[in-house]
């Protein structure tokens, strides 16, 4: 009887999850599909801690653990999620990611334990070893790629090249794999538990060196194809234990992620393999050829505001330093002073603008700036030719021809704003200093660009002011 | 290759459920907007914390002197309860934005 209800838990949770992954890809649907989803999870949950037998026919114990350990989850879950700025999106979800991993990983440590406790042989069942170190491998990566890639994202590390870089990690994953062999096959003097400590060892090691050398601009593309590793993980967690829904929950996440991780890559216009390899931000050969230095004007904030207020029509582009600096509501200001004076504005969304795809929609939806004036990088770069002004607030690598002209430039190939069509540019920026992937930006030396220096919140707020002098 | 055909033959509920899963997958999110890129990689995030029932079962078969498998299952249990959580939470908070947007 509780069995049968366990197995249609299982059942309506992994609908939710198909159901809820379905709804999440159309605006329209896309909140409620992920609370489907959470109502799937939290009925398997339930059901489990309930209703699981193990295959001798007995219930679960240690039920104080288990909601000691879901009530701190829970608790310290929905603290840090709500109280993380909309800015910190990106590496929270890392974050999460890593926290998953690290769960599988713990999963394949116990069970490993307790065979080897039981005083079983690992070659008796090989199909189950591999399994469990599957699981603890792809885990493991997981959860230490994704604390890396925290860690970028939040500023506390730097990208770093490591001499022979894929040679070492092509290396470290032979090694993993002849490990895993041996152990599976009990082949090799070395006792079980050694080995298991020596995999899981270099794969802390693999997550940290597989990183490590990728650029911060890349790690929403690293995120993704981390988070479809922990859906792998998952997954074999659900062949160890016979449970269906992890299984359909980790594959599906497994395979979605990976779709999703090349619709990113083509978003930028690169392959997956350039993202791993290719090791693009700051130290990349040819970064340096961009004829650097040059002469820039600056505007002053009075000639500024006298351009865009007697323009007709302003295109705003934001990148990461407006978000930075949280200017999204005083740009919303400027947007409806200039608004009120009759001129058009509109903001041009690159899809990698922000540190993720859809990131800078989400942050301007935060300062109440309407849906229909984000207009998407194919819509919006025929109208530069008939734009008086572009605004472009903190962005860099979106805007930089060198993407179009320089096919030795790191960031070549990659579809960019085409701004330079409009009669005038203003740039904000804090200094001269090259953007996030490090890259000179040409941009800024063409005679229709003109510099307007400071921090964007500060400079907005000033530009308001004075446009409002003038209206 | 007896061996491999006895594999599949045995597995193959597992199998049938992997492929089609697989290709569920894949299609479920072909062609989605850009937009959605952030919140439907965060809500994926959160569906793969179901590897909490994992731990659950961890926790609750471990025997009440094996303090390393009770501290572990433990440690798994808050782990995943944190993707489960924090995942659905934060995709919620992004996706609020737009839905607010949508309705003015």
């Amino acid at each position: 009887m509780s069995s049968g209800f366990l197995a249609l838990s299982y059942l309506i949770g992994s609908v939710s999850f198909i159901m809820g992954l379905k709804m999440l890809s159309h605006p329209e649907t896309a909140r409620k599909g992920n609370l489907y989803a959470g109502m799937g999870m939290t009925l398997a949950i339930f059901a489990t801690i309930f209703l699981y037998k193990d295959s001798d026919g007995n219930p679960l114990g240690n039920y104080l653990w288990i909601f000691g350990g879901l009530a701190i989850g829970t608790v310290l879950g929905n603290y840090a999620a709500k109280k993380v700025e909309m800015t910190a999106m990106p590496q929270m979800v890392s974050l999460f990611n890593g926290m998953g991993g690290a769960c599988a990983a713990i999963i394949s440590v116990v069970e490993f334990n307790h065979i080897l406790h039981l005083g079983k042989d690992f070659t008796e069942d090989p199909a189950m070893t591999l399994v469990i170190l599957a699981g603890l491998v792809i885990g493991t990566i997981s959860f230490t790629g994704s604390m890396i890639a925290f860690g970028k994202l939040n500023g506390n590390l730097q990208d770093r090249v490591i001499p022979l870089q894929q040679v070492i990690n092509i290396g470290l994953m032979l090694f993993i794999l002849i490990l895993a062999v041996m152990l599976t096959f009990g082949l090799g003097t070395i006792p079980p538990q050694t080995l298991m400590y020596l995999l899981l060892a270099l794969s802390v090691l693999y997550g940290v060196l597989f990183v490590m050398p990728i650029g911060g601009a890349d790690m929403p593309v690293v995120i993704s194809l981390l988070n479809s590793f922990t859906g792998i993980a998952a997954a074999f967690g659900g062949f160890l234990y016979d449970n269906s829904v992890m299984l359909t929950g980790g594959i599906l996440v497994g395979s979605a992620g990976t779709v999703l991780t090349v619709l990113m890559c083509k978003a930028m216009n690169r392959s997956l393999l350039n993202v791993i390899v290719g090791s693009f931000g700051g130290n990349a050969a040819g970064s340096g050829q961009v004829a650097s230095g040059g002469n820039y004007k600056e505007v002053s904030l009075t000639d500024a505001a006298v351009l865009m207020m007697y323009s007709k029509k302003v295109i705003i582009v934001p990148g990461y330093g407006l978000a930075v600096a949280q200017a999204q509501h005083i740009c919303h200001e400027l947007e409806k002073v200039l608004d009120h004076n009759g001129v058009e504005v509109k903001y041009a969304i690159h899809p990698v603008a922000g540190r993720m795809p859809g990131h800078m929609n989400v942050l301007l939806a935060e300062a109440d700036v309407s849906y229909d004036k984000l207009i998407d990088m194919e819509e919006i770069n025929p109208e530069f030719a008939q734009t008086d002004v572009v605004l472009v607030l903190g962005a860099n690598d979106v805007v930089n021809p060198a993407a179009k002209s320089d096919p030795s430039s790191p960031i070549y190939g990659m579809p960019i704003l085409d701004v330079e069509d409009a009669s005038h540019v203003i740039v904000n920026k804090r200094s001269m200093k090259p953007g996030y992937a490090g890259i000179e930006n040409d941009l800024f030396f063409r005679p229709k660009t003109s510099m307007l220096f400071g921090d964007a919140k500060d400079a907005l707020t000033k530009l308001v002011a004075e446009i409002k002098s003038l209206a | 290759m007896e061996n491999i055909m006895l594999f599949i033959s045995e597995n193959i509920e597992f199998i049938f459920l992997l492929t089609l899963m697989i290709i569920v997958g894949f299609e479920v999110i072909s062609n989605v907007p850009a937009v959605l890129h952030t919140p439907l990689m965060s809500g994926a995030n959160a569906i793969h914390g179901v590897v909490i029932v994992g731990a659950i079962i961890v926790m609750g078969q471990a025997e009440s002197d094996d303090y390393l498998a009770l501290t572990l299952g433990f440690l798994a249990v808050i782990l995943g309860t944190l993707n489960v959580v924090g995942g659905f939470v934060v995709t919620d908070r992004m996706l609020e934005m737009f839905k607010r947007k949508k309705k003015n």
